[in-house]
């Protein structure tokens, strides 16, 4: 068993000041998770806690597991053993859209958007609000989207020219921060993102990062998968380290290096 | 592969492109006001109210299995079975109109509304085992549709008693279907619903009917097709559907239970084609809707959707039934050998697909 089996102990957590006291609860707990494709144990026990506030970056080879772990915490795929607890509460998801009321907000790394569509058609997918014409029509709201969707795009400082273009001619950058838009409005309380700075431009990158902080600064505590390690030095707290299905190691990110993460995730060096 | 191309297009590169893009999106409507100037110069009798009044009622039974195959097409998927289902509706309606007439009180008063009832009823059907097929069972559309298209054509020849078809001489019938909203005769004036009793003297071919019934059905189901497809979540769904399926399920939308609808949205609009083809014709044929498949797919792809999915309008294909059904009706009018509309037709189905690849290669620039 390569698995690293001890959680970071609450008193050191607080003592980093990654949390207080007074919102000492995790705000996700995965324990022994476990998912197989056929003979494949695509995940193989894992557990790992996200407190509120923290960044946590999730490091892994291609094929490590990452995609599957956090599709499985959305609500995308059933585990096949293991726990799963949100803010305290055992919870099991049927579908994403029951993982998405809790909170739980995830931008996939195939980019879950409809490229044919716009901005705030985007935004409000699967939840458009209504209004009645006629009394008994019931049309898209498409001004209050549109305000909306400028609304919460001002707030993050995202600045895109035509809203009402399909997304499809924005750049990579521009779509990525419009997925991240969506989950910021639907008040997500965790957020998982699968790879957002793949294929993106360096100042695109950056912006993306940035939004990373602006979400933790909210109170927001995100997962971050990478396998970028400039991405998890630059924005994580923590890191917990993938290998073959397994999680082969987690460090405090001021408390390790570059060459250390290398090992774990080739596994070169041993947890 | 587009997809991928289409994601790294940024927008600057794009602007320089517009007048291109402008074109490729336009074309139909250009080309359908330079088909009417064309056979307005070259068709004596071509511009009239009346001709052009007549076109617009012989494209309506094809137009509302357009309307229909706009939303599946949209979705990404594809109905090959709305032809049969027409028929198989149609002849439903005759037989059933013949059973009931003479059973129930009132003449046609309860027989005739509990008909077409039936008829929709039964005629939906189809569309609800293909959706359920393609929705839930994960049948490729064509796959599915296409041996819906084999059942529905085979329940038509059956449910008629061998492929004739089921004659409805029943008075009134042929009314209705041929019936107008308005007539207008000079002697006269105006007259709703029934052709006015005319004094001796008028020349009864002064009479101008306005508003065929088949006409006025389309129309309505245009328009309640235009505002679900571009104003309700419905459409909304149904783009996101054929955009991105994954995507759309992710964002908590039903995905089977959207594809169940729109498949039985296009099976309905084919059963209300079948029904009126009793109303018009007086009899059910089971073959009365095979020559109008093709026709109807084919206005949705003149009309911009694209097969791919995600793409596409109600306007766009109101003018791809109109291009077509000016082809026809204009070639008749010049004298042209009435197979030359096949050429014609199928030159234009063409000419559409070059024009979204042009409009692909505008927008991956
Ligand atoms: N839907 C699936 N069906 C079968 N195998 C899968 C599926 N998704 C992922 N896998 C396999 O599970 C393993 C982990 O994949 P993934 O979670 O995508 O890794 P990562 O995101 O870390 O690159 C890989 O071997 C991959 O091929
Ligand atoms: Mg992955």
């Amino acid at each position: 068993m390569l698995e690293e089996k001890a959680q970071l102990p609450k008193a050191e957590i607080e003592q980093a000041g990654l949390g207080s006291a007074a919102d000492a609860r995790p705000v996700l707990e995965v324990r022994d998770l476990v998912k197989r494709f056929g003979g494949l144990v695509a995940v193989d026990h894992v557990s790992l806690v996200v407190w509120p506030g923290e960044v946590v970056g999730l490091l892994g080879d291609n094929g490590a597991g990452k995609s599957t772990l956090i599709k499985v915490i959305s609500g995308v795929y059933r585990p096949d053993g293991g726990q799963l607890l949100f803010e305290g509460q055992e919870v099991s998801f049927a579908s994403p859209m029951e993982a998405r009321r809790r909170g739980i907000e995830t931008i996939y790394q195939d980019l879950a958007l409809c490229e044919n569509l716009d901005a705030p058609a985007n935004i409000f997918l699967g939840r458009e609000p209504v209004r009645r014409r006629w009394g008994f029509l019931k049309e898209l709201d498409d001004r209050y989207m549109l305000q909306e969707t400028q609304h919460v795009l001002e707030q993050l400082d995202i600045h895109i020219p035509d809203l009402r273009q399909p997304i499809r001619q924005l750049s990579g950058g521009q779509r990525q921060s419009v997925a991240i838009a969506r989950a910021i409005y639907w008040n997500a309380r965790l957020m998982i993102m699968d790879e957002p700075t793949a294929a993106l431009g360096v100042a695109e990158q950056q912006k993306v990062l940035e939004l990373v902080r602006t979400l933790r600064a909210r109170g927001v505590p995100v997962i971050l998968i990478s396998h970028n390690m400039q991405d998890v030095f630059a924005v994580a707290d923590r890191v917990v380290v993938m290998r073959r299905g397994q999680k082969v190691g987690e460090r405090r990110v001021a408390e390790t290096t570059t060459n250390e993460l290398v090992g774990l995730m080739v596994g070169a060096e041993r947890a | 592969m587009a997809k991928m191309v289409q994601q790294l297009a940024l927008p600057a590169a794009r602007v320089k492109s517009r007048p291109l893009e402008i074109v490729s999106r336009f074309w139909s409507w250009l080309f359908l006001l330079l088909l009417l100037l064309f056979f307005s110069l070259t068709g004596p009798g071509f511009f009239s109210f009346l001709n052009l009044q007549s076109i617009a009622n012989d494209m309506a039974l094809a137009l509302l299995m357009s309307l229909g195959q706009t939303f599946v097409i949209i979705a990404a998927g594809i109905d090959l079975s709305t032809g049969f289902t027409m028929g198989f509706a149609a002849v439903i309606e005759a037989v059933v109109l013949n059973a009931l007439v003479g059973r129930l009180p009132l003449g046609l008063g309860l027989a005739l509304p509990l008909s077409i009832l039936i008829a929709l009823g039964v005629g939906t059907l189809p569309g609800l085992v293909n959706g359920i097929l393609i929705g839930r069972l994960r049948v490729p559309p064509f796959i599915a549709t296409l041996g819906m298209y084999g059942i529905a054509r085979g329940l038509g020849f059956i449910f008629s008693g061998g492929g004739q078809p089921v004659s409805v001489q029943i008075p009134g019938v042929g009314d209705i279907g041929n019936g107008y909203l308005l007539y207008y005769h000079p002697a006269v004036g105006f007259s709703w619903l029934h052709a006015p009793l005319l004094p001796p003297g008028a020349r009864p071919r002064d009479l101008i009917s306005i508003l065929p019934f088949p006409l006025i059905v389309a129309i309505v189901a245009f328009l309640l097709c235009y505002w679900l497809l571009s104003r309700t979540r419905f459409g909304r769904h149904t783009y996101a559907l054929g955009g991105a399926p994954e995507a759309a399920r992710r964002a908590g939308i039903p995905v089977a239970r959207q594809t169940l609808k729109l498949y039985m949205l296009s099976a309905f609009l084919a059963s209300v084609a079948g029904v009126l083809y009793v109303l018009r014709f007086t009899n059910g044929d089971a073959n009365a809707g095979d020559p109008l498949l093709l026709d109807s797919i084919a206005a949705v792809v003149i009309g911009g959707a694209s097969l791919f999915g995600g793409e596409g309008t109600m306007v766009g294909t109101l003018i791809g039934t109109l291009i077509i059904y000016v082809i026809q009706n204009g070639l008749v009018i010049i004298g042209i050998d009435p197979y030359w509309q096949f050429v014609a037709i199928g030159a234009v189905i063409i000419l559409a697909v070059l024009m979204d690849q042009a409009k692909a290669r505008v927008l991956n620039r």
